[in-house]
């Protein structure tokens, strides 16, 4: 008997919540600010698979004939074989002699990629600590405890103390970054299963004998998807400006991988004189933050109507 | 009241022990021997031997916690062998334009961004609406550093009103100081700006379907009283919680800030520190940003009761 009802109860509630997710789902991928937030992302996307095939040359290439050149200048340069090539730089070449357009393209697979994996870290960490923590009253007290006191130390200094300890390199700063922005995912993980612990659906679920592995995964895993991909994309957003920081100050990722913090912390110097170092990069970082931003807007608008009221 | 605010002392007992014990970590954590990373690179034997024996390295972890704060409770952060002076005195020397900055971009932030919220929230679905919405998803999408050069290209290098970069102390030339204030504080003031208006606007919107908001026009009252003195003050208590949470962008801002603007504060002395890997500089700093930080939202948490007197504690 108790088998049965598990299984209509089960059955059902999965069905209602299949079907709305998929509604909703559509509905977000109407909503105009997540069209043009997602198009400017697939362009970057796009820009940062076939950086090779874009007119890029060697990002890394040092040619101290042709330094600190305006965009738009033509420069010769000399191919392995020996023979010489021309070409237009066009946004210039920074102060090695190294082609800005090139190091600006490739520079997208970094922050993408940084963007991607500091949301996607810190969603899971934070979501398996979160479930913990809203689920299992006795380890609760001492997890949030935690959590506050990360929470209390300003994100940026907690990444450069991380980076400071584990010293400079792709993998440590991703993980910096992750760090501080996991006690938040936790707090909101935490306050999603507190909430939807109470709902009669649940205790339903209790009172038919669920295993609570089942019920964690069936029931309340579902009702965190909404708010965490909303949460993951301002995540990924702060993530790339956090990584440009960083780079920029001179403690993230190590100056040869032409990031766009890299980038802009090496036209530092010569600023004055030639501000398209800054320019450029930071043009394309702000477009691919924007775009973040405003696609996170739109999704929260749609799949968390909720949270969106408050902010 | 006075047991309330004694409750929330408490409270933050346990937040600071936890930023204590991470950063009283960040040393054990590090691979190599604490007092030879603490001592720098430049240091002889005799010295590694003496940091040894003050932070009681041979003693067992939890009394090199205790004696390490218990130490920093008096203030003693011990030695900065890279600056060549004690933490203390070095924060001492740093703290002004820090303290400059923030204040100034607080005041820029706050007169800016509530006025443009209210208004954007008097104005919903307007142009002007659209400009403060579009303006505060565009604040949070520019890194302060790109908002400090463009500034700096525009107001210093193009037209050449205020000078690029540098400090002078308040005693020594309130003008000068001022000048040199400006460029930062804006450009630290855009994200908190951004932040702000943003909630400012959403907290006045929701007050302003409000009855008591229908029956104030209804007897008459201008729509600046309605606003002023009826919506804001009743939206006040999610604007002064976003403004406390972002003392956290606020101080992680005036790292970036001051670096760019070469200001001698305490931003730049986190980046020169970790630069040159001196560890109780890191400590120090983290730990006080840290404090502040609290602090600065325990106070926020205890004046609601000024701003809505429907909370009692």
């Amino acid at each position: 008997m108790s088998a049965i009802s598990e299984e209509v109860v089960d059955s059902a509630s999965i069905a209602a919540a299949s079907t709305k997710r998929k509604s909703l789902w559509a509905l977000a991928l109407r909503n105009p600010a997540v069209i043009f937030g997602g198009v400017i992302l697939l362009v970057m996307l796009a820009i940062a698979i076939l950086a090779p095939y874009l007119g890029t040359v060697d990002p890394t290439r040092i040619d101290p004939a042709s330094r600190n050149k305006n965009p738009g200048t033509e420069i010769t340069y000399r191919l392995d074989d020996g023979s010489t090539a021309k070409r237009v730089v066009l946004m210039g070449t920074d102060s090695l002699g190294r082609d800005v357009y090139s190091r600006v393209l490739y520079g997208t697979r970094v922050s993408l990629m940084i963007g991607v994996a500091v949301a996607a870290i810190s969603v899971a960490i934070g979501l398996v600590i979160g479930l913990v923590s809203g689920y299992i009253r006795w380890a609760d007290g001492f997890i949030m405890r935690i959590m506050d006191g990360l929470m209390a130390i300003p994100g940026i200094l907690l990444a450069i103390a991380l980076v400071s300890i584990w010293r400079a390199g792709l993998i440590t700063v991703i993980f910096a970054i992750v760090v501080p922005d996991v006690p938040r995912v936790v707090r909101l993980v935490r306050s999603v299963v507190l909430s939807v612990r109470e709902e009669p659906y649940v205790e339903g679920a209790i009172s038919v004998g669920t295993p609570t592995w089942t019920l964690m995964f069936r029931h309340i895993l579902p009702n965190t998807i909404a708010p965490l991909i909303v949460q993951g994309t301002f995540i990924a957003a702060a993530a790339i400006i956090t990584e440009a920081i960083l780079s920029f100050l001179g403690i993230g990722i190590p100056p040869e991988i032409p990031s766009w913090g890299n980038i802009m912390a090496e036209g530092r110097t010569l600023f004055r004189v030639f501000p398209h170092n800054i320019l450029y990069p930071g043009i394309f970082l702000a477009l691919t933050v924007l775009a973040i931003n405003i696609m996170g807007d739109g999704l929260r608008d749609t799949l968390d109507p909720k949270m969106s009221k408050k902010v | 009241m006075l047991d309330f605010i004694a409750r929330r002392l408490v409270a933050i007992i346990p937040v600071l022990t936890v930023v204590a014990i991470f950063v009283f970590l960040m040393l054990r954590l590090t691979p190599g021997d604490p007092a030879a990373i603490i001592a720098g690179d430049n240091a002889t034997s005799d010295q590694i031997d003496e940091i040894r024996r003050a932070l009681g390295l041979d003693e067992p972890i939890w009394t090199q916690f205790l004696i390490w704060i218990g130490k920093v409770l008096q203030g003693n952060f011990g030695e900065s062998f890279f600056f060549k002076k004690t933490v203390a005195e070095l924060i001492a020397q740093r703290v002004e334009p820090t303290l400059a900055l923030a204040v100034c971009t607080l005041i820029i932030a706050v007169i800016t961004a509530v006025p443009l919220g209210v208004l954007a929230a008097y104005r919903h679905g307007s142009l002007l609406d659209r400009c403060v919405m579009g303006f505060s998803v565009l604040g949070f999408s520019v890194p302060v550093f790109v908002i400090g050069y463009i500034l700096i290209y525009i107001f210093a290098i193009e037209l050449g009103w205020l000078p690029v970069q540098g400090y002078i102390r308040i005693g020594v030339n309130f003008w000068g100081f001022l000048e040199r204030m400006v460029l930062p504080s804006v450009t630290l003031a855009v994200i908190y700006v951004a932040l702000i208006a943003r909630i400012t606007r959403a907290s006045v919107l929701e007050v302003l379907n409000e009855d008591y908001i229908r029956t104030a026009r209804a007897k008459g009252l201008t729509n600046r009283v309605v606003l002023m003195r009826h919506a804001l003050r009743n939206a006040a208590v999610p604007i002064l919680t976003v403004i406390g949470i972002g003392i956290a962008l606020l101080i992680s801002g005036a790292v970036v800030t001051e670096s760019v603007y070469g200001l001698p504060g305490l931003g730049r002395l986190t980046v020169e520190a970790v630069l040159s890997r001196d560890f109780p500089t890191i400590q120090a700093v983290i730990l006080l940003f840290s404090v502040v930080y609290v602090l600065i939202n325990l106070v926020i948490d205890i004046s609601y009761t000024l701003f809505d007197p429907r909370i009692r504690y």
